[in-house]
């Protein structure tokens, strides 16, 4: 196997996994599908905008449940609904799976709750960027070598 | 058939999240539509030449001279949840005003909710799409377009062409379709976080 097949072989393995493990869902194929020469990095720049966004939203909610005079749940959980959105739009899953049980202790205006479903949220957001990372570089080398992103649905 | 190509309908896309407007960019990009995207309700009545007081124009012609509709607006679509001036709002702004109430909107929203979509559908939005937005939906937006197309440029071939039913009961059955369409989603969507039956692969838009 030359050096193209094996990196496409890895990229299909890698890719089903991220499938399987529940870290993209079909919304994230679909992206894929959306990416074309007019717009080669599509994927990317979508994902880093997503990745932006995390981490400006997760320190909102934690500077909101730090508030020792009262934590104002409405606020957190207007951050928890933008990620929410994104997550689902990006097809990033489990992030959105972590931001649907956090809504529930916002609701409830539970800070303990609120405190761990926002340290899942942060645990997610980084393995999936490790992962995407890790995507985009295999892309990146396959490229390199000459080879065509094999599509994976 | 002197179908319009669709690169010649210009869509207004109005979305809070950089990250939706960009995805809702490409897929209207990838469907040969021209797009603007604006980030907010106002900014898309100042796009689209309206002003808060455009109500004392109400008998001027569609066009008022300190609008800049250099550039058409064929539909837009706008998120239902923004800060500020919500989808709704706009959606009310665009059909009360005389220069724009003829535009199609179309409405995007991440949550099923039932009384929010008929509240839509009731202020006259053309159809209400669940986020995330596919490729698929979008091909529901072209009899809008089609159909203001033919009314602003075509009336002799309204009547020439049977395709086309006149206007008065082409907004009937529209709108029964469009219910129709709604009401599935209403239906299905119990909770939100339901997945729904999607088509594999994409649909090729021509």
């Amino acid at each position: 196997m030359n050096i193209v097949n094996q990196l496409q072989r890895q990229f299909i393995d890698f890719s089903t996994s991220l499938h399987r493990e529940g870290f993209v869902d079909d919304q994230f194929t679909q992206l894929q599908k959306l990416q074309d020469e007019n717009s080669p990095d599509f994927v990317v720049e979508v994902v880093s905008l997503f990745f932006e966004d995390c981490e400006k939203l997760i320190n909102n909610m934690a500077r909101a449940l730090e508030q020792t005079q009262g934590v104002d749940f409405k606020q957190v959980d207007a951050s928890v609904h933008q990620l929410k959105g994104s997550s689902s739009s990006i097809g990033a899953m489990r992030v959105k799976n972590a931001c649907i049980a956090f809504r529930s202790f916002c609701e409830a205006q539970n800070r303990e709750g609120c405190l761990r479903c926002l340290q899942q949220v942060t645990h997610e957001y980084s393995l999936l960027k490790n992962k995407l990372q890790t995507l985009f570089t295999l892309e990146q080398q396959i490229l390199a070598a000459g080879g065509s992103i094999p599509v994976v649905d | 058939m002197g179908m319009a190509a669709d690169s010649e309908f210009h869509v207004l896309a109005v979305d809070d999240s950089i990250i939706d407007r960009k995805l809702i960019e490409r897929l209207l990009k990838t469907s040969s539509y021209q797009v603007t995207t604006v980030d907010s309700g106002s900014k898309a009545l100042e796009f689209l030449g309206l002003h808060e007081d455009d109500r004392i124009h109400q008998n001027t012609p569609s066009v008022s001279p300190n609008n800049h509709q250099e550039v058409e607006v064929n539909l837009v679509i706008t998120d239902y949840c923004m800060p500020g001036m919500t989808g709704y709002d706009l959606l009310k702004k665009i059909k009360e005003s005389s220069s724009l109430k003829n535009i199609p909107v179309v409405i995007m929203s991440s949550e099923n909710v039932p009384s929010r979509i008929s509240r839509c559908l009731e202020e006259g939005a053309e159809e209400f799409f669940l986020k995330p937005v596919r490729l698929s939906d979008l091909s529901k937006l072209r009899p809008h377009l089609l159909k203001t197309k033919s009314k602003d440029h075509c009336k002799e071939q309204v009547d020439e062409k049977p395709a086309f039913p006149s206007p008065k009961q082409e907004g009937k059955e529209e709108q029964q379709q469009s219910k129709n369409n709604k009401r599935k989603a209403m239906e299905e969507g119990v909770s939100p976080e339901r997945t729904r039956p999607r088509p594999n692969g994409i649909t090729s838009m021509v």
